[in-house]
């Protein structure tokens, strides 16, 4: 009878491709909703804020969220008729429920004013600094006919489904929003 | 209350989730290890994240209480 030797210091950490679990959160930000992307910045900070490497993958309506302000996006009639109905940047996006043409977001923001919650634009610039990193999707910049000079200066240069994995393979946690 | 030195004070009345714990974790870089952190806050969320934080980055949590409709509390900077 042979003794088998288990290797069992590697089975008490978790390996994914030959690479060990980072404390890092991945975010995927799919809804460009005012009151979502308020949830996924404040997921974001505080989990930067603990200590934590932080990577938001931005795609589909989520891209308004890193929009520069006042940028209308689009080449094409249907791209261009896209960004003019669904303006970006963090002052022009609206609740997903409740907006009513923009009053919903002006009632919201007023509200959260008056109660003294940090504006987007300000934990936006709070995850800046805390050195999350964000991501856009390059396939939905392509559909929706966004240049990637219409984003935000900190954002990384667009990216495909294999580096978000890859990010996500080595993190401790991951969200979709 | 406590007799130790305090390294810093910080005032985080009228903030709301996220901001005591990022306003927080941004002082704490300021100062010495070893060194406290004392602060006010009327966040009713920082009864739990306070503490919660203190476990995640590994600071010790030296005293949380609340004084009418305040909350005091102090941090050591453990690394």
């Amino acid at each position: 009878m042979t003794v088998v030797d288990l290797p069992l210091a590697n089975t008490l950490t978790v390996q994914s491709n030959g690479k060990s679990t980072k404390n890092k959160l991945s975010m995927v930000i799919f809804s460009g909703d005012m009151d979502k992307i308020l949830a996924a910045f404040i997921i974001a900070t505080g989990a930067a804020a603990s200590g934590m490497e932080v990577t938001m993958f931005f795609t589909f309506w989520g891209l308004k969220a890193i929009q520069k302000s006042g940028v209308i996006t689009g080449k094409g009639l249907f791209g261009r008729m896209l960004g003019m109905m669904n303006r970006g940047g963090l002052d022009a996006i609206g609740p997903s429920r409740l907006n009513m043409g923009g009053m919903g977001r002006w009632m919201f923001k007023l509200m959260m004013k008056q109660k003294g919650v940090a504006s987007l634009p300000e934990l936006y610039e709070m995850a800046v600094d805390l050195g999350v990193k964000m991501m856009p999707c390059q396939m939905s910049m392509d559909v929706m006919e966004i240049d990637p000079q219409l984003f935000q200066d900190n954002v990384e240069p667009p990216v495909g489904v294999a580096a978000f994995i890859e990010e996500a393979a080595e993190s401790k946690a991951t969200l979709f929003i | 209350m406590s007799t130790q030195t305090t390294g810093m004070v910080l005032d985080l009345k009228g903030l709301l989730c996220p901001m005591p714990v990022i306003k927080l974790a941004k002082a704490i870089k300021d100062i010495p290890v070893g060194e406290i952190i004392e602060a006010f806050a009327t966040d009713p969320g920082v009864m739990a994240d306070i503490p919660a934080w203190c476990r995640t980055t590994g600071n010790e949590l030296v005293t949380l209480e609340k004084i009418d409709k305040q909350f005091r509390f102090v941090v050591r900077r453990v690394k």
